[in-house]
């Protein structure tokens, strides 16, 4: 009896093992997941607008159906980013993804305080090659560090009623990631 | 012989417990710093970078980009106030105000989060669609008949979820569970 106890007890012990393994295993190995469903839609360093959510063309499940959204899959293997997103009249967002789906950073129009919002995005090895020039500093307010080489930016605008909706689809498609290279020192 | 069949048992047993206990945790939507107001729940931190483990394995599972934390936050409710899951077969009422934001939207899904298709092509309400009452509160009918003013169709089917997201707000990670911040609240009015 307390043979087949004992048992019990390790299989739970073990069987706990397990359970934190899958769990911790499972965004590595999803096949299903947001970045792997997005990747044969959009092309890398590219924005692309993605189908207006209803139940037949949303992409992704839990998309909010007020709002216009398009993604640029970047890879910064090859240098920094610069994305360029027009603000819509109602609400614009920017979104920054890992390629695990984990949002590390996001800004609205109200926090850019601008027309457009513009940033640039590299990884930390990048930021920390360039150079300490006031110049560029000034001239590039925004830097955004990416944890990972590739990740997804999602830019999306709120149309607050449904007429508004091809607007904000047009705002989100004016979007622009495009590759940069590193600033060199002025001098 | 033993053995052999005590080991079995023991690797039978891990198996159902971590597995089983895998399944329930995403099924369930579990994930640490869950912020709980009437029947709303919302997971902050699930939209930034200290999403914990669980949190980080349902959003891979679930195919979704999570809301990030700069953008707004996501609340979710399965259930009415008094603890009866939400069923498209009945006229839920979702009334009162809500916290501060600059826009909010409240929208259907089924339990796999699709949208709902209905003839109207209606699937969400923003808060400036919205009518409300001179005090600024408001109602949203939900359910599968027609219904004067603000009506969100639910297409007749057996279960749902509503997931009620603010954009540019305040509520967040540092938000305290209670009374501070008002939420609708959610009523199951008669069904068909």
């Amino acid at each position: 009896m307390i043979r087949w106890l004992l048992l019990l007890l390790g299989g739970v012990l073990l069987g706990g093992i397990v359970h934190l393994a899958t769990i911790i295993v499972l965004p590595r190995t999803a096949t299903q997941d947001a970045f792997s469903r997005l990747t044969p839609v959009a092309a890398v360093n590219l924005v692309v607008t993605l189908p207006e959510p209803t139940p037949e063309t949303a992409v992704m499940p839990m998309m909010d159906p007020a709002f216009a959204t398009s993604i640029c899959r970047y890879d910064l293997s090859n240098g920094p980013m610069k994305l360029t997103a027009p603000v819509s009249p109602a609400y614009t967002s920017v979104s920054f993804y890992t390629d695990r789906n984990i949002a590390y950073y996001a800004i609205n129009d109200r926090s850019a305080g601008r027309h457009a919002i513009e940033l640039d995005l590299m990884t930390a090895e990048q930021h920390a090659e360039m150079p300490e020039d006031e110049n560029i500093t000034a001239a590039d307010l925004l830097i955004v560090e990416s944890p990972t080489r590739t990740g997804l930016i999602a830019i999306r605008a709120l149309a607050p009623e449904p007429g508004q909706m091809a607007m904000a689809q047009q705002a989100v498609d004016a979007a622009q990631c495009k590759r940069t290279e590193i600033p060199k020192a002025s001098d | 012989m033993r053995l052999l069949l005590g080991t079995l048992f023991a690797l039978l047993v891990a198996a159902a417990v971590g597995l089983g206990g895998t399944y329930l945790a995403l099924s369930r939507g579990a994930a640490f710093g869950a912020l709980r107001i009437g029947s709303w729940t919302a997971w902050p931190k699930t939209g930034t970078q200290d999403a914990d483990p669980y949190a980080q394995a349902s959003i891979a599972r679930s195919g979704r980009l999570p809301v990030a934390l700069g953008d707004g936050v996501t609340f979710l409710a399965k259930n009415d106030d008094d603890g009866r899951r939400l069923d498209g077969r009945c006229d839920v009422a979702v009334s009162g105000v809500t916290p501060a934001a600059r826009f909010w939207t409240l929208t259907v899904y089924n339990l796999d989060g699709e949208l709902v298709a209905n003839s109207l092509h209606r699937y969400d309400f923003t808060s400036q669609e919205i009518v409300r009452r001179g005090d600024g509160s408001f109602t949203i009918m939900v359910g599968p008949r027609a219904n004067p003013g603000n009506w969100l169709p639910t297409g007749g089917i057996d279960r749902y979820m509503l997931v009620l997201r603010f954009y540019d707000t305040a509520v967040g990670v540092a938000t305290k569970e209670g009374r501070e911040i008002p939420m609708p609240s959610i009523k199951t009015r008669s069904c068909r």
